[in-house]
């Protein structure tokens, strides 16, 4: 029995090889090289017309993060982009809890529908439901604001918090909410002492969906913001295509990068503790 | 005043008559069990009574007050649900804590009451656990601990003990009725399985198909069973199908299919042609080696099929030579031997003249 149970074994080691390395090699290939080409980029000079200085002529330097780091702006454009993100994910959660509540305590057939129409804007293209926002919001007053740049995010980014909330949502044990109520709690004690504790795992992986990628977003901002509300996404992107300061977009983006790892370390933190329920 | 009045009380879902024109009191201090088959309405009653679900017809009042206007919340009847229901996310003095808060006690009283609930339940050293650290016993104590501890007027109890192991099961049905006694919460115990509720109930409400076929204490529901389906439902039970041929007040004289004459206790409404069943219970039939039979009343021959040894008793299945199959039980208190017949061994099969009841078709 233990030689043919160790064999299992070499068995399930293999296939778990096998299973684990194609998602291995696309997170190699796709994230850890740019990220290290973009790190390496960082440490060396701008060339005269845009891209890289050759590495033989100026070596390697700490210009791009000197520069970054002695003028208040980049910190202060870094701020910002921390405020509108998490204001956006602020939004997103206070529109999103109510709707998957909804969606999550309508009848089946329906909810399959519901669930569809949150994800339904998707089929249509990104750019063109922005233009289309550029629309509704020029004859409002609105547009090149900080209103329209919020508004924007908040449409984009709705859906990457109502589905993991839905998720989570789900799964809760309707039992639960009987048994409080049997206990004496009363509609907003159910919800603050069961649905919304229960649904903690959710808010948090929604709002690191939002969270994160509204801190890059470029194109909201660009198209909704105009010209003079600079975030850290277009101030990155300026580097690249109108700067043409390679090491410097570089350099911030590896310090943009460091911090959302921060912001999703604490978190997968946060839900791992959670996580025990 | 009994402490809950069920009066007339109906409910429809569609077409199906779940609960019909259902009526019973429940006095305070006792154990009231609600026994029948699956979908027989026994649950429905239950949710009825903690607020979950309203009457179509009829009124329920506690302590003489109608319940329809008062929302679960504010009923003073907490339940012991079958999944047990404890919050994951609480921990085990959390979750007992937590109906106390809902009625906003003071920190003090919560702390102290949530402390007696654990030790009433004997989990003095289980307050900081978190459900899922728990075995089913210890979850079932809990669910118990936090119905319990805010004092109800009635507990609710919906199959606590369905998802337990059978040895857990006969250990909790203990702790149950000692915690009960010690208490003085009236319990209302919702199960399909009987011999629970016979080991547990002070009265007994067997249900079938929305109505209540009998109420009664658990040892007349056993010995004088009213109709067909309680004698049925609850423990085993011979049936034999007979007509009346004489009736008077010290017992009937039947003619009992294949058998020919037997005779039953009296039975006020029987008269002579009066058709139904004779249901006799399995320990009232005697079986003994066909030389040594003891001479009762009723007795007939018979040989044995085949039978079920279960330690303290065997059950023998005995074809009768009319072709009649009679269960019958037999202690194994026999000097020297563990069990006294064979498959094969003609037998003989007797029975005293007053046992058994019949039933009027």
């Amino acid at each position: 029995m233990p030689a043919s149970s160790s064999r299992t074994d070499k068995g399930g080691q293999l296939t778990r090889w096998l299973v684990t390395l194609p998602p291995a090699l696309f997170l190699v290939i796709f994230f850890l090289i740019p990220a290290l080409i973009m790190a390496a980029a960082s440490f060396r000079e701008p060339g005269e017309f845009g891209g890289l200085a050759p590495l033989a002529e100026r070596g390697l330097s700490f210009d791009a993060y000197r520069f970054v780091f002695d003028d208040l702006i980049y910190a202060w454009i870094l701020a910002k982009s921390f405020a509108v993100a998490g204001l956006t994910t602020l939004l997103c959660l206070v529109l999103a809890y109510p709707l998957a509540l909804l969606i999550v305590r309508s009848p089946q057939r329906q909810r399959d529908l519901l669930v569809l129409l949150v994800i339904l804007p998707f089929a249509s293209n990104f750019l063109i439901r922005i233009y289309a926002w550029m629309i509704i919001l020029g004859p409002l007053d609105l547009l090149y604001s900080p209103v329209a740049v919020i508004i924007g995010m908040v449409y984009v980014h709705l859906p990457f918090m109502i589905l993991p909330l839905y998720t989570n949502l789900e799964k809760h044990d309707p039992a639960l909410l009987e048994a409080a109520q049997d206990l004496g709690a009363g509609k907003w004690a159910r919800f603050w002492r069961v649905t919304w504790p229960l649904s903690l795992p959710g808010v948090l992986s929604g709002s690191a969906l939002v969270f994160i990628p509204v801190l890059g977003m470029f194109a909201v901002p660009e198209l909704l913001g105009g010209t003079g509300d600079l975030l850290i996404g277009n101030l990155i992107k300026e580097q690249f295509l109108d700067n043409r300061d390679w090491p410097l977009g570089a350099a911030l983006s590896l310090l943009l990068t460091l911090a959302v790892l921060a912001v999703a370390g604490v978190s997968s933190a946060l839900t791992r503790n959670r996580g025990q329920l | 005043m009994a402490l809950l009045e069920i009066r007339s009380i109906t409910r429809r879902f569609g077409r199906l008559e779940a609960v019909k024109d259902v009526s019973l009191d429940i006095e305070s201090g006792e154990f009231f069990t609600l026994l029948g088959p699956s979908g027989c309405g026994k649950t429905t009653i239950l949710r009825m009574i903690a607020g979950f679900d309203q009457p179509d017809e009829g009124e329920l009042f506690l302590d003489g007050q109608p319940l329809a206007a008062i929302p679960p919340e504010k009923r003073p009847v907490h339940t012991v649900f079958q999944s047990y229901a404890l919050f994951p996310h609480l921990t085990v003095s959390g979750n007992i804590a937590f109906p106390l808060e809902m009625a906003r006690r003071s920190r003090d009283e919560i702390r102290r009451r949530t402390s007696e609930a654990l030790a009433l339940v004997h989990l003095e050293d289980k307050g900081d656990a978190f459900p899922h650290e728990l075995s089913g016993g210890q979850k079932q104590r809990v669910a118990l601990a936090r119905g319990l501890v805010n004092k109800p007027r009635l507990l609710l109890l919906d199959e606590p003990l369905g998802a337990l192991d059978a040895k857990l099961r006969e250990r909790m049905q203990g702790e149950l009725i000692a915690l009960q006694r010690e208490v003085g919460v009236t319990f209302v115990f919702v199960t399909h399985a009987q011999q629970e509720a016979l080991a547990l109930s002070h009265r007994i409400a067997v249900m079938n198909a929305g109505r209540i076929e009998q109420l009664d204490v658990p040892e007349a529901l056993y010995c004088t069973p009213k109709s067909r389906f309680v004698a049925d439902f609850i423990g085993t039970i011979n049936l034999i199908s007979a007509e009346v041929l004489e009736a008077n007040r010290h017992g009937l004289r039947l003619d009992a299919a294949g058998l020919g004459e037997i005779t039953a206790p009296p039975l006020a409404p029987a008269v002579t042609g009066t058709r139904g069943t004779l249901a006799i219970r399995p320990e009232h039939l005697r079986i003994s080696a066909h030389a040594e039979r003891i001479g009762l009343k009723n007795h007939f021959s018979g040989t044995i099929g085949e039978y079920l040894y279960r330690g303290d008793v065997t059950v023998y299945k005995v074809r009768l030579d009319s072709g009649l199959l009679l269960e019958a039980l037999a202690t194994n208190a026999g000097p020297g031997r563990a069990r006294f017949h064979e498959i094969g061994d003609r037998v003989s099969v007797e029975w005293r003249h007053d046992a058994g009841v019949f039933l009027q078709n």
